[in-house]
């Protein structure tokens, strides 16, 4: 049987997570082993024709040409797997999309003309069918190879969408919103990093996006009236890595949001 | 009936090591009691809690059980939250087999004793045993504790669960005096009875028996916190439309904390993981919740697809249809779901605006 072909690609991003594959070190001679890697600029020169079998896709669309090469992608890749923050909400440039772009581009370029680019920054599953949608920023290096496997293999990937604090206390560690008073993004955030943040006692970060039925409200009200936090730190919260997930919007737009803890019926 | 002085106290922790139990006891990290492996008790520490809130205090006295509960349970040594059962290679199926190490736990309080007798139903009792945790069950050494305060979130004298221990340990403490605490001391098992003989002490006399007495009376008047059980079960289950679930939806955010923390939860899920060449697979076990979206999947989807369901599934649970599959309460009054709850949603409220209205 041939091996199934990998080709990696690149929108806007930072190549934090195409390099998770590079440093599967140990691992990555096994995976060679397992697929074809076809197309990795990042890794080798030796690019070969499509199309794919499997394709990754890092990075937000940002102009117009990222519009158009997205569907060339997609048709020519029988299984499109989008990895980290960028491909699956936008990314951190999604901020723009709460920004005026054309007042950005004149107050950091000297010459503005020359930019071309989309007032938006979205996730690829904006654009065309998505397969599958590996979160993080960047993504987890074991996540990556078990979407690999697993599509390599024919089955689902197993990968948790609870509660980063469902890893958090699996590993042992100390709540540092109850024990500290830490500001945690936990209790919303998709699991996948082993809880990395909480595990050096500080609060999450949230950079792998909103978990399958994330309270988002309920956690930013509770914040607001119960915990002191100001507007301009919930927004800032909010705008990150995820900001324009569409769970995240409520709060990171600044729209009016915040239920008050409902009095209870007497 | 023997009194110890907190030096004899230490001594015993010394003397189960060099016997080479494993001894897991209270360890203070990153702003908490927590339990774990220890050398010696640590001196001093208390706490103060609230809903959605802990802080570790430091006491100013020589007391050794001066804290309440921290996050730890002891169902984490018992039902580790994550362990892997088997591996399959060849077709063939490798067990892998359980540690064989003799355990003594130090400081198990009444409601945590409690809850471990609510776990020995879940995994012991009937036509499927549950074989690690039997071994682990049958290897271990338990020195309970009497306690001698409470925390604000506490609440086992709702079931009677404490603040004095009831049943099934091999050794039971009351702290007397924090400030310079000695230990009223019952060896309730043979091995209890020759473990402690070779640490010594003198009989306690009836006014040491009264003054330990009173200092556990003295905990259960500080537990402010109700629970009251009585029609508990018939009163939630006739509460099932009730509005008030909407409410509690509101707040909860489905992180699953007050699961991982409960003593008595013990729900587990199975996951089959492939190496990079397909060759081996391992078959493990990880701690589950019912605030999980997977945990309640069938084919076509989560039965318990929102908030309101995944909260009320847990509530009406531990409090009512537990009597119903296992013949007690699954809540033993510890607390911690009050206190490790992100946002402070407090079961003992829910219940009662549950209770008094539709």
């Amino acid at each position: 049987m041939n091996k199934p072909s990998l080709a990696v690609f690149k929108f806007a991003s930072c190549d934090g997570c195409q390099l998770s594959l590079l440093d599967c070190e140990d691992e990555l001679l096994k995976v060679a082993e397992r697929v074809e890697i076809a197309n990795f600029p990042e890794a080798s020169s030796r690019m070969l024709p499509g199309p794919y079998d499997i394709a990754l896709v890092e990075g937000s669309i940002t102009t117009e040409d990222d519009e158009e090469r997205i569907q060339e992608i997609r048709a020519g890749s029988r299984i499109l797997i989008c990895i980290g923050a960028c491909a699956t909400a936008g990314g951190i440039q999604a901020l723009r999309n709460y920004a005026d772009i054309e007042q950005m581009a004149r107050d950091v370029y000297p010459q503005p003309a020359y930019i071309d680019t989309l007032a938006t920054s979205t996730a690829i599953s904006e654009h065309v069918r998505v397969d599958y949608e590996l979160h993080g920023c960047p993504i987890n290096k074991h996540q990556l190879l078990e979407v690999i496997l697993a599509f390599t293999a024919g089955r689902r990937p197993r990968l948790a969408r609870d509660s980063v604090c469902m890893e958090c206390k699996a590993a042992g560690n100390i709540c540092v919103m109850v024990a500290q008073g830490e500001t945690c993004l936990g209790p919303i955030t998709h699991a996948g990093c082993g809880a990395l943040c909480p595990s050096f006692g500080r609060g999450c970060f949230g950079c792998y996006g909103v978990k399958e039925q994330a309270e988002v409200e309920s956690f930013f009200t509770f914040m607001r009236y119960e915990r002191g936090m100001t507007e301009s730190q919930a927004l800032a919260a909010a705008r990150s890595f995820n900001a324009n997930a569409p769970a995240l919007r409520v709060i990171a737009s600044d729209r009016k949001w915040g239920r008050r803890r409902e009095d209870s019926p007497e | 009936m023997i009194h110890w002085t907190a030096e004899q106290l230490d001594a015993f922790v010394q003397h189960l090591h060099a016997e080479s139990y494993e001894v897991i006891g209270p360890v203070i990290r990153d702003g908490a009691v927590t339990y774990d492996a220890m050398e010696e008790l640590p001196v001093g520490y208390g706490d103060e809690q609230e809903a959605g809130r802990y802080r570790l205090t430091r006491r100013g006295d020589l007391s050794r059980f001066g804290y309440n509960l921290g996050p730890s349970t002891w169902k984490q040594f018992l039902s580790p939250p994550s362990e892997t059962l088997f591996h399959v290679r060849e077709d063939l199926i490798h067990p892998v087999v359980p540690e064989a190490t003799k355990r003594a736990f130090i400081g198990v309080r009444a409601c945590e004793m409690a809850a471990i007798e609510v776990q020995d139903r879940v995994f012991l009792q009937g036509d499927y045993r549950e074989h690690r945790y039997e071994q682990r069950r049958q290897q271990l050494f338990i020195v309970a504790v009497n306690c001698s305060q409470a925390a604000a979130t506490c609440f086992c004298t709702a079931n009677n669960d404490g603040p004095a221990v009831r049943s099934g340990a091999d050794l039971v403490l009351t702290e007397v005096n924090p400030a310079q605490p000695w230990y009223l001391v019952e060896a309730k098992s043979d091995l209890a009875k020759a473990l402690v003989s070779k640490v010594g002490g003198s009989p306690a006399t009836d006014e040491q028996l009264d003054q330990a007495h009173a200092a556990v009376e003295a905990a259960a008047g500080q537990i402010s916190r109700q629970l009251p059980r009585a029609g508990l079960r018939e009163a939630l289950f006739e509460a099932l439309e009730h509005s008030h679930w909407d409410a509690v939806a509101n707040r909860c955010l489905s992180c699953g904390n007050c699961t991982q923390v409960c003593p008595t939860c013990f729900c587990f899920t199975t996951r089959e993981e492939a190496d990079l060449m397909n060759d081996e697979v391992s078959h493990r076990r990880v701690w589950d919740s019912c605030f999980t979206e997977m945990h309640s999947y069938t084919t076509g989807g989560p039965i318990h697809r929102k908030t309101r369901s995944r909260y009320r599934q847990w509530l009406t649970h531990k409090l009512a249809s537990w009597e119903d599959q296992f013949g007690v309460s699954g809540c033993t009054g510890c607390g911690r779901c009050i206190s490790w709850c992100p946002v402070g949603i407090d079961l003992t409220e829910e219940v009662q605006i549950l209770r008094k209205t539709k």
